[in-house]
């Protein structure tokens, strides 16, 4: 149930800036193959993380403008947001307990 | 989840190539079996959107599709696989015990195939400037640089690769190289030196990397005339080697000036029980091939250890 959904530029705003609760934000591509590495560990993150942080995909193929204005230029990336903000960000491929201590620490 | 058990007859340290053949043959050979892999299934070879060279694929075949194949394999076999980071081995009596970061594991035999990462220069800029023009993987990031322009550091297979990749986005692409020639393979360079977009500055080596918030250049420093010149760059993609994942094996087994692991014709280390194969052993010919065949080599000498 709490898989990361994918978003367009459409509803970023909404489900990523104006969200209550922090968002975890994944940047990817189809051709990367190593964000199609990375999916199945955020998908853990997302279920460990369920109530905490809600998880969204973007992209970056469909939706350059949003990449573009984070300055996303390795993908994958992933943003953190809070209140709106971007507060950390994680680039390239890493092991699930180095992506859980980036979050704890930005948390 | 069900819990992982403890103690197996082999340890393979590594899911690429080389560790999911030695798991093939391992689990297939009734030995239980563990696959320690500390980031993603399928090794190196995952960046590689085409793999022209493997045999019985008269179409290519995308690194990650080939190797999460033999993954496949191996687990139909019955091979278990855990996500760790292996941070050290110590015999103890006929047993080897693995550390990770997810506890400690037990074997009779360990097959070490942790491969080789990247090679970073460690230059000025290189890090800061990581994701934000500096990339490791022209697959992933090429088309963040539609239509700039990007340099290209190294002269090997990976680095010619890369820039070839490049031409599909980028203006011009610069193929930065220390020596006066390519040690890319001649497939590649015909196909590099056909391409308009593609120059090359031979007999030079990167200084630094510069910029603001994102690069905007780089420092290239010619190694017979010593001149130094900038060149703007808004991407820059390193491709200058790689270096084995051995720190940890530093006084484990024997390794060569390299820091690769040295093997014998059996894929037998200096220690007994444990066996190399793939990158991480010297003198490896870094091929997809050659990784499957040494799995195959260090699986049945593990198997031949162990007396089953």
């Amino acid at each position: 149930m709490s898989k990361p959904v994918e978003i367009e530029e459409a509803t970023f705003k909404e489900k990523v800036l104006e969200a209550e609760t922090p968002v975890l934000v994944d940047f990817w591509a189809p051709w990367c193959a190593p964000c199609r590495m990375v999916a199945p560990v955020v998908e853990e993150l997302a279920e460990e993380y369920d109530g905490k942080v809600s998880f969204f995909k973007v992209n970056v193929d469909n939706n350059p403008r949003i990449a573009g204005q984070y300055g996303v230029m390795s993908i994958p990336t992933l943003i953190l947001f809070k209140a709106g903000q971007p507060v950390t960000n994680v680039v390239g491929f890493r092991p699930k307990a180095e992506l859980k201590k980036s979050l704890d620490a930005a948390l | 989840m069900s819990e992982i058990k403890k103690e197996y007859d082999v340890i393979i340290v590594g899911g690429g190539p080389a560790g999911l053949s030695a798991g093939i043959y391992t689990a297939r050979a009734r030995l239980s079996s563990l696959l320690i892999e500390k980031g993603a299934i399928g090794g190196q070879i995952i960046n590689s959107l085409a793999v022209e060279n493997y045999p019985g694929f008269a179409e290519a075949v995308s690194g990650i599709d080939l190797t999460q194949a033999m993954h496949q394999q191996a687990t139909g076999f019955g091979l278990t696989t855990v996500y760790a980071d292996v941070t050290g081995i110590k015999p103890s009596g006929k047993k080897q015990i693995v550390s990770t970061s997810e506890g400690h594991y037990t074997a009779g035999a360990v097959i070490l195939a942790g491969g080789s990462e990247r090679q970073k220069l460690g230059i000025p800029g290189e890090a800061e400037y990581t994701g934000k023009g500096v990339s490791y993987c022209a697959t992933c990031d090429g088309a963040f640089f539609q239509d700039r322009d990007v340099a290209v550091v190294g002269g090997g297979n990976a680095a010619i690769t890369e820039a070839i990749e490049l031409t599909k986005f980028a203006r011009k692409i610069t193929v930065v190289h220390r020596r006066d020639e390519l040690r890319a393979t001649r497939i590649l360079q015909e196909k590099a030196f056909s391409g308009k977009k593609i120059e090359f500055l031979w007999d030079s080596v990167l200084t630094a990397i510069t910029g603001d918030a994102f690069v905007e250049g780089i420092t290239v420093s010619n190694v017979k005339t010593k001149k130094e010149t900038r060149l703007p760059v808004a991407g820059v993609f390193m491709a200058v080697g790689f270096k084995p994942n051995t720190g940890y094996l530093r006084g484990v087994v024997e390794l060569d000036e390299l820091g690769t692991v040295i093997v014998n014709e059996r894929m037998e280390t200096s220690a007994p029980g444990i066996f190399a194969a793939g990158d991480i052993r010297s003198q490896s010919i870094r091929q997809v091939v050659s990784a499957t065949g040494d799995g195959a080599v260090a699986a049945i000498s593990a198997e031949k250890y162990l007396g089953k």
